[in-house]
């Protein structure tokens, strides 16, 4: 796994390099880091992967993805997203700015399998395929010491187990551990995968912050018992006369705490792809390779931090719903 | 507002819903069995810690148990010779009593037979002297008539062949 680690680093601070000429050359007239910056970190409808050639004559190395369209007037269609290229329309819809709409301007709910989505679907199956291999590494080495891949996430595994879960939510940590772990996995793997080559910033998106954010409080209000909702509208050892200020506080709290590890996510994600990808930039913007020493340095630097950042975030916003689940 | 700061429906729509199905099935296929297995393995080794613990104790029993039937064994032993020695004087003594005894009696019964013997010998000596005296006595009588001083020649001649043995 330390093996892997460092290929995938090696590819991560390739993988830029390999990128950025085409962002500029799309553009036909200068470069525009913001703009090669946003569409990086963004959602597309296509996943594009290289541009060979420049201006004019430019190819664009991308793979379609599916459109799955739900129109009120219409209902749903799907199609391939190939049908859309070059400001092309299909069944009424097109793309504007990577954006679906009808043509006749009505209301259309895009539920298409977007570059996000594609990797969403691939970290689940990714997932799968890793933790039953572990579950069946179980059973293979029943009784005995644990191997591959199986002691690889064991430590990690009891570490959310006895750290995270035992020690913040206490007795009965056991019926969270399936959601801590798929949610630390998840943000893991996602922030690993948002680090390679070409791949979708999934975990630094904020509909998938809102999304494990959302069920966070869910999970944080099914577990809440009387002493969770007495600290919110009677905290103990407040003042009387504070008492509407505090009661205030605390219930506008039910809703910034997962706010803020919604947030926290999106943000150290998002922001550390921006400082990755304008250090690159810089190559551009400057034209010149004299500041290429420094663009690597400086990328690499970062691009090792966000490695640690990955497990790091995904460690916080454990922690952090272990912390609120488990609070009276 | 920039784009990326806006949540898409599509995708909180999948996310949600590929999640949900991720958190189900590594529930049921991974984090169950992996953390069943993990508390069975720890369970297992607190196990085989305690009973380890408790066969030391038993050993440590055990051993003072043999240390104690060890002495008590040296203790028994130690006895035991002792009996036999004060068993073994005991009959030493009792039989040099009677070897004392013993030899006391057959001394006895000998000077017993010794004085017997020498009574009978000296009944019989005084029997012989009173028969060779009368005896004597006879001849002499019977001579006296002849000669007087033949008679005394002849007392003296039977004198000699009177051997007092």
């Amino acid at each position: 796994m330390k093996r892997l680690l460092s290929i995938l680093l090696c590819f991560v601070s390739l993988s830029a390099f390999a990128n950025e000429p085409a962002a500029e050359a799309s553009k036909g007239e200068g470069f525009n880091p913001g703009e090669m910056i946003l569409e990086h970190i963004g959602d597309s409808h296509e996943w594009h992967l290289a541009t060979l050639g420049e201006g004019e004559h430019a190819t664009h190395v991308s793979v379609p993805l599916p459109i799955i369209a739900y129109q009120p007037t219409k209902g749903l269609s799907m199609f391939s997203g190939g049908q859309l290229a070059h400001g092309h329309s299909h069944n009424g819809l097109k793309l504007e700015e990577d954006k679906l709409v009808a043509e006749d301007g009505s209301k259309v709910y895009d539920f298409s399998i977007t570059k996000n989505t594609a990797s969403l679907l691939f970290s689940a199956a990714l997932m799968l395929i890793v933790f039953t291999a572990v579950a069946r590494g179980y059973k293979k080495n029943h009784g005995r010491a644990p191997s591959g891949l199986q002691s690889f996430f064991e430590p990690v595994i009891i570490f959310i187990r006895d750290e995270i879960a035992r020690k913040n939510i206490g007795p009965k940590y056991e019926r969270y551990m399936p959601y801590l772990l798929t949610a630390f996995f998840f943000i893991w793997f996602n922030n690993l995968l948002g680090l390679m080559p070409g791949a979708a910033n999934l975990s630094g998106n904020i509909a998938v912050t809102l999304v494990l954010a959302l069920m966070t409080l869910v999970i944080t209000l099914a577990s809440s018992n009387k002493n969770y909702w007495a600290h919110i509208f009677a905290t103990p050892g407040v003042p009387k006369p504070l008492l509407p200020i505090m009661i205030v506080v605390e219930f506008l709290g039910i809703f910034t705490k997962p706010f803020s590890l919604m947030i926290r996510l999106f943000a150290n994600i998002t922001a550390g792809h921006i400082v990755v990808l304008s250090f690159i930039s810089l190559v551009f913007i400057f034209k010149s390779w004299a500041v290429a020493p420094v663009t690597l340095a400086f990328g690499l630097f970062i691009n090792i931090l966000e490695l640690l950042v990955a497990i790091l975030q995904a460690f916080i916003f454990t922690l952090l719903t272990a912390m609120y689940i488990g609070a009276p | 507002m920039p784009a990326f700061l806006n949540p898409e429906l599509g995708l909180i729509f999948w996310q949600l819903v590929i999640f949900l199905l991720v958190l189900f099935l590594l529930g049921k296929f991974a984090w169950r069995p992996i953390l069943l297995s993990l508390k069975e393995r720890e369970d297992t080794i607190d196990n085989a810690l305690r009973m380890a613990d408790q066969a030391k104790i038993e050993m440590q029993q055990l051993k003072a148990g043999n240390e104690k039937l060890l002495a008590d064994a040296r203790h028994e032993r130690d006895r035991m010779m002792q009996e036999a020695t004060v068993m073994a004087n005991q009959h030493r003594d009792a039989e040099k009593a009677r070897a004392t005894d013993e030899a006391n009696r057959i001394i006895t019964q000998a000077r017993e037979a010794i004085q017997q013997e020498k009574n009978a010998a000296l009944a019989e000596v005084k029997n012989t002297a009173a028969k060779l005296s009368v005896d004597i006595a006879e001849r002499i009588l019977r001579r006296e008539l002849a000669e007087p001083a033949a008679q005394t020649q002849l007392v003296d001649s039977y004198l000699k062949d009177v051997k007092l043995n």
